[in-house]
């Protein structure tokens, strides 16, 4: 069985969560005999065996430079000398007839797509080979407009795409639910197969912190509670710092690391001042390596505030780290979670007084840690691969009879 | 003779509020969440009584009037005599018309159902003292049989009990002492010659606590006949020891299982044997010769796989709360504060830690069932919030800590 994967982002160029999902889900198949071709938006290197992985560059493109994330613009440079930079909608199709063009040399009997920006090549390719699609919902525009309508160009393509779909695959129960509120796409048509963690991806932490103020702060009593994701609304960061004000007036000693980038930074970072806690509150940016794990590891607490989270791998990866989670309710990771705590994402007083709690107390915050290592042991994407597999088992007899 | 000994125990405790941090300090009122359905004191006797005290008590008293040789024996805490007293009267006289048969013995135990034996010698004496004025008062009974709180017994507990005079007390039937011996004798404490033990036969118990609604039990549907019959086939036993929470009738077992009418038909088939008969626990111990000693230097209880403390006291979290709690015990009995006494010994209650059990998978089922919380961990930083709490009205009066 060939599988065509279509995806926006792979580790070590990923901006999220995505990525990583997109890979351990893919490694976790070919153990499963599954045989991958992933086709990227970008050319890079990759230390990939276990598939092939392919850049659908457009016709006459020599280089596509990277600005930042894979959200924002990239500048393409034409064979011919000339430049030209592209937004989003611009690359989604150009991502689409390069993919279009590259489907007719490969021989393949699926096409899975992760999220919104390959859905559109998707579909195109089921036109030109009539083979079935399966398209991997990580997230859907309302959540990433935390809780609003979102881009209706988006949701267009989201929509159109999911109607016309041999099958959904959603994260979480939560965002099948998103899907059949959103989209009035027929439950039937959605499995939910949810992400998970292979502890073998994780670098292990170094003696040395890059944090040396921070682990300073630490011998000097400080609790330092994080939050690490895109600095947008959807991640519930204007009510962590609302509720960190809270948290300070109990146990002065709190810093909050707030790691990341995104559109809402200026906002929240007049916000943590205008909240009189400007100094107990630290933006760094968007990390990735060392600095992204040594933010877990220097952490007491880590918080996952979210207004609509589809999934979220952040508290795992925390756990993996040994630090526990504050999770909001609205998670999809919660459904498969237990050692944690849960908070509704606007509940602030609650918010602030599971944070209050964690760091008060040795005891839970070590309670907490070790029952979340336990049950990190037990989780691994083997069974996720093994439900997909199921899928496209079932839906390739149906194009056979 | 061969007799069966029911003995039934009910309890709520004051379950507490959802409190936060930035009450403590502020606000009291830890035991008043009539807002909230899961918390509320109030609205859970409500429904225990309409499913379960009002219809058993109906039965067991025309079982009382119907059949002279049925008797059972009761223990009552203290906090739920106290919730009767306030919420339901009628609950409370039901249960003293049941007493005023004069075949219905109430057993000793602590008013505040704690764990007080294992901190606080002094603070436990107080609390069986309570417990026996307020049987006194309202049933005009003076018991001379104990049950420790979750049947928590050891060779002390038993020393404690002779010298304190009673003459029997109530434990688990657990093999780790009986070893290859049956339960369905009466036994002597290694450490208290002059009283004698009443061992659960947990097996006998369990089929109607746990098993009885259980369709895929292999013995379902349990009928009183075959049940007498399984007892019946125990030559040469003396006493069938079915000691159980009062709630298995109608709250676990609901009543649409048919657990009232098995109640109903027991004495029935039991008793067309004529050397058959019931007994109250009292009457056991001063009828039945002992057969051999018991010796548990080590505390064995009623719960869990484990049959330890563990469910309680397991993990640091429920150790750290019951340690803090006691370690005010001097400071707050000095204030002679009876607001403030009565506020403590309410959190002594063991259901509190028990909360905070954090073995899910082996013994999640029953441990989420009887909590109001969603994890063990709110559990937790609920009962320390109250703590704190408690602790600054000792630092209000003046006191250091």
């Amino acid at each position: 069985m060939k599988v065509l994967m279509l995806g926006w982002e792979l580790p070590p160029h990923n901006s999220g969560g995505l990525g990583v999902a997109c890979y351990q889900l893919c490694e976790a198949l070919s153990k499963d005999e599954v045989d991958l071709e992933f086709i990227l938006p970008y050319k890079a290197e990759h230390s990939i065996e276990f598939m092939k992985v392919s850049a659908a560059s457009p016709t006459g493109v020599l280089e596509i430079i990277q600005s930042g994330i894979a959200y924002d613009s990239y500048k393409f440079i034409y064979s011919d000398g000339h430049e030209e930079w592209n937004d989003i909608y611009s690359q989604v199709r150009f991502y689409e007839n390069a993919v279009a063009n590259m489907s007719k040399n490969i021989s393949f009997d699926i096409v899975h797509a992760h999220d919104w920006l390959t859905f559109r090549a998707a579909l195109r390719v089921k036109q030109i080979k009539g083979c079935p699609v399966v398209l991997h919902v990580h997230s859907i525009e309302s959540d990433r407009a935390g809780g609003n309508p979102g881009n209706p160009l988006v949701r267009e393509i989201e929509e159109i795409s999911m109607l016309a779909a041999d099958v959904i695959v959603a994260v979480s129960h939560l965002t099948k639910q998103s899907i059949i509120r959103e989209y009035g796409i027929p439950g039937d048509k959605i499995e939910v197969v949810h992400n998970s963690i292979d502890r073998n991806i994780f670098d292990p932490i170094d003696d040395h912190n890059a944090y040396r103020y921070l682990n300073q702060m630490k011998s000097q009593g400080y609790k330092i509670v994080t939050n690490i994701g895109r600095l947008t609304v959807q991640k519930g960061l204007v009510n962590f710092l609302h509720a960190a004000r809270m948290v300070i007036d109990q146990v002065p000693k709190t810093i909050f690391l707030i790691v990341g980038s995104g559109e809402q930074y200026q906002e929240l970072v007049t916000l943590s001042s205008d909240l009189g806690i400007g100094a107990n509150v630290i933006f760094t940016g968007f990390q990735r390596g060392k600095n992204w794990r040594d933010s877990f590891s220097i952490s007491d607490l880590f918080v996952m505030p979210s207004v609509s989270e589809p999934f979220g791998l952040t508290p795992l990866e925390a756990g993996f780290y040994g630090v526990p989670s504050v999770v909001s309710k609205q998670s999809g990771v919660t459904e498969i979670l237990h050692n944690c705590l849960k908070v509704d994402f606007w509940d602030v007083v609650e918010i602030a007084n599971k944070i209050t709690a964690v760091i008060k107390s040795d005891v839970l915050r070590e309670t907490l840690s070790q029952e979340l290592d336990k049950e990190l042991l037990s989780l691994s994407w083997s069974e996720s691969a093994r439900k997909i597999k199921t899928l496209y088992n079932r839906h390739l007899e149906g194009v056979t009879a | 003779m061969k007799s069966i000994l029911i003995y039934l125990h009910v309890h709520q405790p004051f379950r507490l509020r959802h409190y936060t941090i930035f009450d403590a300090g502020l606000s009291h009122d830890y035991f008043n969440s009539d807002n909230d359905p899961n918390m509320s004191n109030r609205k859970i006797l409500d429904k225990v009584a309409k499913k379960s005290y009002l219809p058993t008590n109906k039965r067991l008293l025309q079982l009382l009037k119907d059949y002279p040789e049925f008797k059972i024996s009761l223990s009552i805490s203290g906090l739920l005599l106290e919730q009767l007293e306030a919420w339901h009267p009628e609950v409370l006289k039901s249960f003293q018309e049941l007493s005023n048969t004069g075949r219905v013995e109430i057993v000793a135990e602590t008013y505040y159902h704690s764990l007080a034996f294992f901190y606080s010698r002094s603070e436990f004496e107080t609390q069986v003292q309570m417990h026996r004025d307020i049987i006194k008062r309202l049933f005009n009974q003076e018991p001379t049989i104990f049950r420790n709180t979750e049947l928590a017994y050891n060779n002390d507990l038993a020393a404690w009990a002779q010298d304190a005079g009673y003459k029997g007390v109530i434990a688990e039937g657990w093999d780790q002492y009986l070893d290859w011996r049956s339960p369905n004798y009466v036994y002597t404490p290694i450490s208290a010659k002059n009283t004698k033990l009443l061992l659960k036969n947990y097996r006998l118990s369990d089929d109607i606590a746990f098993r009885f609604g259980d369709t895929s039990w292999s013995e379902w549907p349990l009928t009183a006949d075959k049940f007498s019959h399984w007892l019946s086939e125990d030559k040469d036993a003396t006493n069938f020891n079915l000691f159980m929470d009062y709630e298995t009738f109608g709250e676990h077992q609901w009543e649409e299982s048919g657990i009232l009418e098995f109640l109903k038909a027991l004495p029935k088939e039991w008793l067309k044997t004529p050397e058959h008969t019931f007994m109250t626990v009292s009457e056991a111990i001063k009828s039945i010769d002992a057969v051999g000693d018991i010796d548990s230097p080590n505390t064995v209880t009623w719960a869990d796989t484990e049959r330890d403390l563990s469910a309680w006291l397991g993990n640091s979290m429920q150790r750290q709360a019951i340690e803090a709690l006691y370690r005010l015990e001097r400071p707050l009995l000095d204030l002679n504060d009876w607001s403030l006494i009565d506020d403590w010994r309410k959190l002594q209650t063991s259901d509190h830690f028990y909360y905070m059990c954090v073995k899910w998978f082996e013994d999640g089922d029953i441990h989420a069932y009887f909590s109001p919380y969603d994890s063990p961990y709110d559990a937790y930083i609920n009962f320390m919030n109250v703590y704190h709490d408690l602790k600054s009205r000792l630092v209000e009066n003046g006191v250091s800590v």
